[in-house]
């Protein structure tokens, strides 16, 4: 069942890619998409019986050279159901949204069939970002994550005659791959130091690189940090995490719904999905977690006050989007990493719904997103509007305050704030936060007002003839619409409520209980007590039970950082020991979510004030006085341009990186390789160019001759040498 | 078959031979033998080298399937392949039946390009299976001369002062070359080079001109067969003749420089310079890394602003050739098999993407990046097979061009965190020159109006394609036959080369420990 969840979108894409002029563009359509929905059931059939026990499916060899080792394979554990039903709902619900949303698009002259393309790629991102969440070793992750990279770069610039579609996929690509320039020294780290890649044994690994040094370009560095820090900057990338982020507004240049997909539900929340993964690793790297909670933060602060000035419809949710993701890196930077898969799952509701709702709008209005033309479209578009109202609820996080019942956003949003709460003591982390919630109150507030209501803007004749999207645009949006408002309090126990349903979700073993109870032995416990690994190898065998762990610390293979005196020099390279059982795992010092639990009722209440106050502040400026946000933004001008031109990234990165980087290859083309090395190799052949020219004017290939001629004269010396000399 | 290997080198020039002593006139129709001829010749030799690949025992990490005979004045003819030399042999193979399919519309002097190709074939699988010196030697020089010609005669407009270059270049190399071989031969007393790979070079320290050199004999002798082969691979700063060639030699020419002789450096760097000069290896391998990260950074700012298509993958080549010789000089097994991998896949895939510019040279007649955009529009096979190639060119996992470089990546950073980071580097500059040439020619509407009635690949230009999108495919999500034939040989040569460096290592401590003794 696994693997047809896996390969079902692939033979789907395959089949509407390269047969669709055997099948028909609707056959095209209906395979991709029955397909999907067919994935999405037996998503849901795993998901809702699962036991939480990892086991894994082999499919077949990838890369073996030497010790390395890596394979095909699906792991099967809670993070991985969860995210297949995030994948596979959300995908099936968009490819039969794209039904309507696709049928006639005006980019698109008469006759040219586009629609089966379109699907065909859908389908080959579900089935790549299926292969990033089934991996079972970072390489074959790696694959998943460049391919859905790659989708989203087909997809963004999927009408390729516009030019700013085309600038706006290669932006995606190109700043991706930074982020995967990370990643992949973090890969290569963790096989140097490891000796592996695959997941098991870098979790198992985990607390010896804790107390590992290795030396990394200018300095020595803490393995588990530095490892952490490289493979966050990966996810930084695909999640568009602040200084990486440039990429995602732009990525609006694609079609609504694979906005709703790809930088919305899933390819986005990829890098929220590695940390959580790599949760064993994590818990060992105060440091990188620190970072990561801290850039968590900034990103979802930064993004919201960027999406407060925003007048496309669409650009105003995906700085939400980035926001929203900012919230999940806290979580999971302050080890709350249920929580973050929490709202992960329900963000992937309501942000769908948004985008979905978004493109109902947009396909009302002829195609126009800029929201300064809608208005007063409630009655236009009544169910659209529905629709938008409670992905709004749920985004703002609208629920009854200090009780478990509210939309989706209003558990998992809280249950951040709370966890940034407990994991940074009340500092910086939770304060961003809670501004930020109130900012994605705002201008989300905004949005709803300026769309629905007010009066009528921009051009008459659009607004006369807006119409009700067709209803396989609207059966997606009802059924995001009860995710969206059930799925945080039907699973807030699971992830974050309570610690044994938690537990049984995530299959982890209750704490200290573990080693007795299935025999698990790990290192895992025994390392970070001792002070140095040189010790901890002396107490691990201490105790019966520590004596498999002994043994493989025993015969391991020395370190190549072993040039520094201390910790390396003791610390050993093929690090053993058995990786913690569970999706998730929290070590025994990691108690953020009993404290979080244990906030304060202000703090707890919080995000709720916060919405409040957006929500008052959105309602005065957009309806009480709608000729108050222009006032506002004349007066405070340096500000609101500052905002509009989103902090000025572009302008900074275009000229620190593109720019120079033309001028510095131009610069080497020019002068390094045409003035200093060919003119230096002319220098040298100046003294026989003139007999050579005169070769060459003789007959067209004459010094061809010339050289076949060296060459015989050559083999003529080696003989001779051969001959006379070499054979005495 | 006990002369196999002689078979599958030769026959290819025999085919050329019965084209030059039996085809007569200029014809259309002798035109037409002449191609066909070349195509059942090359496609044959595929075929029976098919037998070689049959009949290679993956776990022999010797030499396999040897064939020798005395020759003239007392040399020796010795072929045989092992584990890094197999594949390249089926890589040539494959190539060539591609490379005579793809010079289908050539016109001017059929026949002696066909023997040119022809020629070409027979002396670069001499190359690779030669295992006497001498013999090396010939093939691996007199690969140049049908080069030569192929750009000389069927080349572009500027094809003298490329091959000027391509000349002043390898000569330059090949005399070093060959002043090292003689010096070799009467060192170790014979040209034999499965005993030569045995046969301890001096590495003790003397001077040349009171300037010490560490490694002796064997850095010296490192250098002279580096300099031939970091001008074939081609290394940075040694490069420039190579965008040069690419850009006037005819497109079948390109593609056979790309695919395969850009491979005879790597080649050489594995079969002679890493196991007959450890010493000399380890001691000039910073060198040599360093070089290599700079190709990679320098050469893809360089093909970032290049306004011709040729050129540009030109250097992009010389960019994935930093990655062989980085992953060969790392000296691990990640390293090597990743550098033997990047090889093969480079093959495939850079040979594909001239193939690509030839498609619309053929149309156009320019290589300009300029004159194109928004092919998509009429060319919609050749915007996908264009989309592929330029995917597997960046890396992308899944492509063979994945692997090989995630070998070498992974190898490098075992030994030199450095020189891996700025490699690593190299991924985000091959997105940008890759896809911003894409972006230029195939995407954005088609408003030029010479482009107009461009047509779409024909089914001819399809299936050459076939083969090598199906093989860029294979070796990138199933790696493992080509590594597991690699696998064995390379560690042996990984760990031969690490005995005879702690051998070195010790004999240098023990001579240092004795000197003061002796002072005494």
């Amino acid at each position: 069942m696994e693997s047809l969840i896996l390969f079902a979108p692939l033979f789907g894409a395959l089949v509407a890619g390269f047969g669709w002029r055997v099948i028909g563009e609707r056959g095209a359509m209906w395979i991709t998409t029955g397909l999907l929905f067919m994935a999405c059931a037996f998503s849901w059939i795993i998901f809702l019986t699962f036991d939480g026990t990892l086991y894994k499916v082999e499919i077949f060899r990838w890369i073996e050279s030497g010790t390395l080792s890596t394979s095909w394979a699906i792991r099967m554990d809670r993070l991985t159901a969860i995210m297949l039903i995030v994948i596979t709902t959300v995908s099936a619900l968009v490819h039969l949204y794209s039904f309507g949303y696709m049928a006639h698009d005006p980019q698109w002259k008469e006759g040219e069939s586009y629609k089966p393309r379109f699907f065909a790629y859908l389908s080959f991102f579900t089935f790549a970002m299926l292969m990033l969440v089934t991996a079972d070793n970072l390489v074959q992750m790696f694959f998943g994550w460049e391919g859905v990279g790659v989708a989203s770069y087909l997809l963004i610039g999927f009408y390729y005659r516009k030019p700013s579609a085309n600038a706006a996929a290669m932006k995606a690509f190109v700043v991706n791959r930074v982020g995967d320039f990370g990643f992949s020294l973090g890969m290569f780290a963790l096989f140097y130091l490891v000796d592996s890649i695959n997941f098991d044994d870098v979790f198992a690994a985990s607390p010896e690189l804790a107390q590992t040094q290795l030396s990394f370009l200018w300095t020595e560095w803490n393995a588990a940090n530095l490892i952490a820090v490289l493979l966050f900057i990966g996810a930084m990338g695909k999640s568009a995490q602040l200084f990486l982020h440039t990429w995602l507004p732009d990525a609006m240049e694609g079609p609504t719904p694979v906005s709703a997909l790809i930088h919305a539900a899933t390819m986005v929340t990829a890098g929220v999905f590695l940390v959580c993964r790599m949760s064993p690793l994590m818990e060992y790297a105060p440091e990188a977690t620190a970072f990561i909670t801290f850039l968590g933060a900034t990103t979802a602060f930064f993004a919201a006050t960027v999406g407060l000035v925003q007048n496309d419809i669409k650009r105003v949710i995906a700085y939400s989007t980035c926001s929203q993701l900012g919230y999940m890196f806290v979580a999971a930077g302050v080890g709350a990493y249920g929580v973050a898969m929490f709202h992960l799952l329900t963000h992937a509701f309501f942000k769908a719904m948004l985008f979905l709702g978004a493109g109902s709008v947009i396909h009302a209005m002829h195609h126009e997103q800029d929201m300064r033309n809608y208005g007063s479209l409630r009655k236009k578009i009544p169910f659209t509007f529905w629709a938008m109202m409670v992905g709004t609820l749920a985004i703002t996080g609208f629920g009854i305050p200090l009780t478990h019942i509210g939309f989706a956003g209003f558990l998992s949003k809280d249950a951040i704030i709370e966890s940034a709460w407990a994991g940074t003591q009340g500092g910086y982390a939770f304060w961003m936060l809670v501004i930020a919630a109130l900012f994605t109150s705002f201008y989300s507030w905004r949005l709803m007002f300026m769309t629905f209501f007010g009066e009528a803007r921009g051009d008459k004749h659009t607004h006369e003839h807006a119409h009700e999207s067709p209803l396989v645009m609207l059966i997606p949006l009802g059924v995001l619409g009860l995710g969206a408002v059930f799925s945080g309090m039907v699973w807030y126990n699971s992830f974050f409520g309570d610690h044994t349903a938690m537990n049984r979700f995530f299959g982890i073993p209750t704490h200290h209980a573990e080693a007795s109870e299935a025999g698990h032995e790990t290192t895992v416990e025994a390392a970070p007590a001792a002070g140095d690994s040189g010790e901890g190898a002396v107490e691990a065998t201490e105790g019966a039970s520590h004596a498999t762990g002994d043994a493989a610390l025993a015969d391991t293979s020395e370190l190549a950082s072993e040039s520094d005196g201390e910790a390396g020099a003791e610390a050993h390279a093929a690090m053993a020991g058995t990786a913690p059982v569970g999706a998730i795992f929290m070590a025994a010092d990691n108690t953020v979510i009993e404290e979080a639990h244990a906030a304060p009722a202000w703090v707890k209440v919080s995000p709720f004030i916060a919405m409040a106050i957006g929500f008052v502040i959105a309602y005065l400026f957009y309806i009480v006085n709608p000729a108050l946000p222009r006032r506002l933004a004349e007066s405070q001008r340096p500000l609101y341009l500052f905002l509009l031109n989103k902090w000025y990234f572009d302008e900074i990165y275009d000229f620190l990186f593109i720019r120079s980087a033309k001028a510095i290859g131009r610069f080497f083309w020019k002068r390094g390789d045409v003035e200093v090395i060919d003119g230096s190799i002319n220098g040298i052949a100046l003294g026989i160019v003139p007999y050579l020219t005169r070769l060459a004017g003789r007959a067209q290939n004459g010094y061809v001759f010339t050289y076949a001629f060296a060459m015989v004269i050559g083999i003529a010396v080696l003989i001779t040498w051969m001959t006379f000399v070499g054979a005495e | 078959m006990d002369n196999l290997l002689s078979i599958v080198t030769f026959l290819p020039a025999l085919a050329a031979l019965i084209l030059a002593l039996f085809l007569r006139g200029g014809d259309k129709a002798a035109d037409r033998n002449a191609k066909w001829l070349a195509l059942i010749a090359t496609s044959a030799t595929f075929l029976i080298s098919l037998f070689i690949l049959a009949q290679f025992d993956r776990n022999d990490i010797g030499f396999q399937m040897v064939e020798s005979a005395d020759w003239l004045l007392g040399l020796q003819y010795k072929m045989g392949v092992d584990g890094i030399s197999v594949l390249f042999v089926m890589l040539t193979t494959f190539i060539m039946p591609l490379v005579i399919a793809a010079s289908w519309n050539v016109s001017t002097r059929v026949k002696e390009y066909m023997i040119a190709f022809l020629l070409l074939e027979t002396l670069m699988l001499g190359v690779f299976m030669a295992l006497d010196l001498v013999l090396f030697y010939l093939f691996f020089e007199a690969g140049l001369i049908p080069m030569f010609l192929i750009i000389g005669i069927w080349g572009g407009k500027e094809r003298i002062y490329a091959s000027f270059k391509f000349f002043l270049y390898t000569f330059l190399g090949s005399v070093l070359m060959l002043v090292a071989m003689v010096a070799m031969a009467s060192n170790a007393g014979t040209t034999d080079i499965p005993t030569l790979m045995l046969h301890e070079f001096s590495s003790a320290t003397f001077s040349i001109l009171g300037i010490p050199v560490v490694g002796g004999l064997q850095t010296m002798l490192f250098l002279a067969f580096f300099a031939s082969f970091a001008v074939k691979m081609p290394m940075w700063p040694v490069h420039t003749w190579l965008p040069d060639a690419h850009v006037q030699a005819p497109t079948a020419g390109s593609v056979v420089l790309a695919s395969i002789l850009l491979k005879m450096g790597g080649y050489g760097f594995l079969r002679f310079s890493l196991p007959m000069f450890p010493v000399g290896s380890e001691v000039l391998t910073p060198l040599v890394l360093w070089m290599s990260a700079i190709a990679i950074v320098y050469t893809s700012l360089v093909a970032l602003v290049q306004e011709d298509m040729k050129k540009l993958i030109a250097y992009s080549s010389v960019a994935h050739m930093g990655y062989v010789t980085m992953g060969i000089f790392a000296g691990n097994q990640q390293g090597i098999d990743g550098a033997i991998f990047q090889m093969l896949s480079h093959g495939f895939v850079s040979g594909a993407l001239f193939l690509c510019v030839g498609v619309i040279y053929d149309r156009m007649h320019t290589r300009d990046i300029d004159a194109y955009g928004g092919l998509v529009n009429r060319m919609p096979a050749y915007a996908m097979i264009f989309m592929f190639f330029t995917m597997a060119n960046v890396g992308l996992p899944g492509t063979s061009g994945f692997v090989g470089e995630f070998l070498t990546l992974v190898g490098i950073f075992q030994t030199n965190t450095w020189v891996a980071a700025v490699a690593t580097s190299g991924v985000i500059l091959s997105a940008a020159y890759a896809l911003w040439l894409y972006r230029r020619v195939v995407m954005g509407d088609l408003i030029k109006e010479s482009l107009r009635t461009i047509k779409d690949m024909t089914r001819r230009e399809k299936l050459i394609f076939a083969p090598l999108i199906a093989m860029t495919i294979w070796l990138g999500i199933y790696p493992a036959p080509i590594l597991d034939r690699i696998g064995p040989s390379v560690e042996a040569l990984v760990s031969n080369y690490d005995t005879a460096l702690a051998a070195a290592d010790s004999a240098t401590q023990v001579a240092d420990n004795a000197a003061p003794a002796a002072e005494h």
